[in-house]
């Protein structure tokens, strides 16, 4: 799509919602959110900008291939509920710790750890199959 | 003892990038492991011998009381001996026979996972344990024997050694659980010591049809002999360690390990002797009539499993002493005659028999080798195979006429057999072959020179192994044993048999050309044996399941959905029919609230127009309509997270159709009216069910709540407020990974379904 409002309003917003899903990824435990749709928006986002300028343009923001991502994904999920194993706790038992930074009491915990990985695997598959879709229009195009 | 086992895994995992340090030398490195073994299991043998069985255990699945028990008694270490010292042989050899193939590294990786399964089976004590150390023999021998994987018989045997095999573990599989139910544990030494509940239960003959199904196929008894031949696809130190040495006797081992706990009964005795000897029989006229030099040996091997099953069928105590003389003969001159052969094949170029002769003269460390292998297979004095074959025959007579007589035609054949594959190669006019033969490195000729100076070792010292071979037919008899061995027993009839044999097998080797004459005559008859049967019933299987296919999976999204539906619908209005009381629902139009209203006539109107609409675009954006208005009852009943997921779920979704219409041809409609009215019944029925479950579900509290469960403790557990984010991520957290799990499957299948499709030339 050719459209100047939109292609300078994109770009804008993909920071913000970029900002705004990390936000409900983190809020998630104690308040609306969480990674599912955190990953939703960032997906959106991202696929606004796709739609604004092209498949090629967008994934210049990715780190890496959309495969990895969701690897990465299932890797963190299932890390977390490993971690309580080797304390010999059941599968996914969670483990909380309170960590101190900069005179902040974060409470973190592996369920966090789980959120993260459900964030990377729900960009990862909505990105990949939208490129999919969407490369091929554009090659055709 | 764990370690001895489980190492062996761990090495094969690490064996592909070792290889990479020193391809040079890895198979002298790697055959340092199965000796190293070996040196441990002989450690063993003193306490072993005087009948103290190494016996640990460890916890496996605590929960179902599952533990992994090993147990090595004489029996096990008999075959772990084997397992070991031919693996050491046979992985020097193949780093020479194999050397410069581009697969090595994965050769080293499957056998040394092979041998470790191997030696699993042999000396694991828990029923379930042995069943899975079985299978992993019967995978990596798959994977073994279509080694040069990009040959079409190399993968067809593959193919048949694991439906044989495989479909014979299922059936073992069955048998171990029900002698674990009946017997009460999954110990074997514990049910061999109380078997009564066994033998006394109805489904005895059922646990054994079950156990003989795993064991004949594996260790090829007729009728399901015919994989074996087949696997000789295999290369050459595959077939002499699998097919010869270990893998298939892994069917007689198991006979002989649960011959305390099932046998003793007239079921066994007719049925392992009977098919045993039918085997042995069989199969050793069959080795005659080859001439491929691996498929003669592998035949012959088929004949002495049969054998060592007659044995054990018989179960009296001199049948079970021979059969264990006879199974290490067999080890050691068998597994040499293949590492011959092998030798031959890559030095000549060929393994046809008939173009083999006068190699004496330019291989004479493999014709030493050879000679004493086919000397100790035909029953030859002073090799171990006579008093192998002394034992049987003392075995045999003690017993009836009509075992005495199968087994002394067998040992005739086979004394052919050995004449054929171990010496006339080797005789007579060099003839002109492929490639110009020579002796090959020591590394190949080390396996059949040292099995035969064993033979001649143990042929002329039989007290050697013989505590060893006590001990063995001991933990199968359950007593103690103490045999004696000898070379030379004087003048006595077992003597007149052996020289009636050799006469006979002097015969029938002079007049082998004539029997083949005849063979080929009746081979059309030959070929329509079991083989033909397995090949009619593999494509009577990929026919059903080719019809099925097209039925079931024929392709329509419509119809997938309206299968999915309408037996949804049926059965759960039959459910509701029958059981639910429909009178609890307490409804009341009042409650609803005129923004309810408002939101219900939109969506209402907007599935309406979905349905009604006359380009994808219009049912599309029409559909959206109604997946906001979902979200909007959700945002007005107090769910911020379902509604804010559904409303970007809604948007993605449209995005994602908008791209897929690229692919839509252009909107039509086909369908006939009758379509249409089945649509709208099957919808109807749906609609209506969920409307229904729904209000029920609302007004009837059957149990208390989990919500209030999930409210009270996810602070308190979850360490958490958002009640709906604590259930996704801890509470049913293990749900959510499978669901991830499935999404990234379904994003994956997406990419390969468009980015790799055929004729496309692959993916970017």
């Amino acid at each position: 799509m050719n459209s100047l409002i939109l292609r300078t309003a994109s770009r804008f917003l993909l920071i913000l919602l970029f900002q705004f899903s990390i936000f409900l990824l983190l809020r998630g435990h104690n308040d609306p959110g969480g990674g599912f749709v955190g990953g939703l928006v960032l997906a959106a986002a991202l696929t606004l900008y796709a739609i604004a300028y092209d498949v090629r343009s967008m994934r210049r923001f990715l780190p890496c291939r959309a495969q990895t991502i969701i690897a990465w994904g299932l890797l963190a999920a299932a890390l977390s509920g490993v971690w309580s194993m080797f304390k010999g706790q059941p599968f996914m038992t969670g483990q909380w710790a309170h960590v101190y930074i900069l005179g902040l009491d974060l409470h973190l915990g592996t369920p966090l750890l789980f959120d993260i990985g459900v964030y990377l695997t729900v960009v990862g598959v909505v990105l990949i199959v939208i490129m999919s879709l969407a490369e091929e229009v554009e090659e055709d195009d | 003892m764990i370690v001895a086992v489980l190492s062996g895994f761990v090495l094969a995992l690490l064996a592909p990038s070792l290889y990479r340090l020193s391809p040079r030398w890895a198979g002298c490195v790697f055959s340092l492991f199965p000796a190293a073994l070996a040196l441990y299991f002989l450690s063993h043998m003193e306490g072993v011998v005087a009948g103290e069985a190494v016996r640990v255990t460890y916890p496996w699945v605590p929960a179902m009381g599952l533990e992994l028990s090993f147990n090595l008694d004489g029996l096990g270490l008999l075959f772990a001996l084997a397992i070991t010292v031919v693996g050491t042989l046979i992985i020097t050899y193949a780093g020479s026979y194999l050397h410069g193939h581009p697969s090595l590294p994965r050769f080293y990786l499957f056998i040394l996972m092979f041998m470790a399964s191997m030696l699993g089976v042999v000396l694991s004590d828990n029923l379930i344990a042995l069943f899975v150390f079985w299978e992993l023999t019967s995978i990596t021998s798959y994977f073994l024997i279509g080694f040069e994987h990009d040959k079409d018989t190399a993968r067809a045997a593959a193919l048949q050694a694991l439906l044989v095999t495989g479909t014979g573990g299922l059936a073992l599989m069955a048998g171990v659980l029900l002698m674990g139910q009946i017997g009460g544990s999954f110990e074997i030494s514990a049910l061999a010591s109380d078997n009564a509940a066994l033998h006394g239960h109805h489904l005895y003959p059922l646990v054994l049809a079950l156990v003989f199904a795993g064991a004949f196929t594996k260790s090829a008894q007729v009728p399901f002999h015919f994989w074996l031949p087949s696997a000789m696809e295999a290369p050459t130190p595959v077939s002499a360690y699998l097919h010869s040495a270990t893998m298939v006797k892994a069917g007689v081992y198991l006979l002989a390990r649960f011959s305390p706990v099932l046998g003793g009964s007239d079921i066994w005795l007719y049925v392992v002797t009977g098919f045993g000897a039918a085997t042995m029989l069989v199969s050793a006229y069959q080795a005659l009539y080859q001439t491929d030099l691996k498929k003669i040996l592998a035949y012959s091997t088929v004949s002495v499993l049969g054998t060592l099953t007659m044995l054990i069928g018989l179960g009296n105590k001199l049948a079970i002493q021979a059969a264990m003389v006879f199974l290490m003969a067999h080890v050691l001159y068998k597994a040499a005659l293949f590492l011959v052969a092998g030798s031959i094949d890559h030095e000549t170029g060929t393994r046809d028999v008939r173009q083999l002769g006068g190699l004496r003269k330019t291989m004479p460390i493999i014709c030493a080798g050879a000679a004493i292998g086919a000397l100790s297979m035909a029953g030859l004095p002073p090799f171990f195979g006579f008093v192998g074959k002394e034992a049987l025959y003392e075995a045999l007579t003690h017993d009836n006429m009509l075992v005495t007589v199968v087994g002394v035609l067998t040992s005739m054949l086979l004394f052919a057999v050995a004449w054929l594959a171990g010496i006339r190669p080797f005789s007579g006019e060099e003839t002109h072959t492929p490639k110009h033969p020579h002796d090959p490195p020591w590394t190949m000729w080390l396996g059949p020179v040292f099995l035969g100076c064993l033979s001649v070792l143990f042929g002329l010292m039989p007290a050697l192994p013989e505590k060893l071979l006590s001990a063995a037919a001991g933990s199968v008899l359950g007593k103690e044993v103490h045999m004696h061995l000898a070379l030379w027993h004087g003048f006595n009839p077992l003597l007149v048999l052996s020289l009636v044999t050799f006469a006979l097998g002097v015969l029938v080797y002079l007049n082998v050309d004539r029997l083949q004459k005849v063979t080929e005559f009746a081979l059309p008859a030959v070929r329509r044996g079991p083989s033909h049967w397995y090949a009619l019933w593999l494509r009577f299987l990929n026919w059903s399941a080719a019809g099925q296919t097209r039925v079931l999976q024929n392709g329509y999204l419509r119809l997938y959905l309206g299968t999915i539906m309408t037996v949804t619908a049926v059965l759960a209005w039959y459910t509701v029919l029958a059981q639910a009381d429909v009178g609890v629902i307490e409804f009341n139009w009042g409650d609803i609230g005129i923004h309810e209203w408002v939101l219900g006539v939109v969506t209402l109107v907007a599935s309406i127009a979905t349905v009604r609409a006359q380009t994808f675009l219009r049912a599309v954006m029409a559909l959206g309509v109604v997946g906001y208005s979902v979200a909007l009852f959700f945002v007005l009943y107090g769910a911020p997270d379902l509604a804010m997921t559904q409303f970007l779920i809604e948007t993605l979704s449209l995005i994602l159709f908008v791209f897929v219409f690229y692919y839509m041809p252009p909107f039509k409609r086909f369908s006939t009216r009758g379509v249409i009215l089945r649509h709208v019944a099957i919808g109807t029925a749906v609609g209506a069910l969920f409307t229904l479950l729904v209000l029920v579900a609302t007004s009837v509290q059957w149990h208390p709540t989990i919500s209030t469960y999930f409210s009270q403790n996810s602070y308190l557990m979850g360490q958490g407020r958002n009640i709906v984010n604590v259930i996704l991520v801890d509470f049913r957290g293990f749900d959510t990974l499978g669901e991830i799990t499935v999404l990234a499957v379904a994003g994956i299948g997406v990419y390969s379904l468009i980015r790799l499709r055929l004729g496309k030339g692959g993916g970017s």
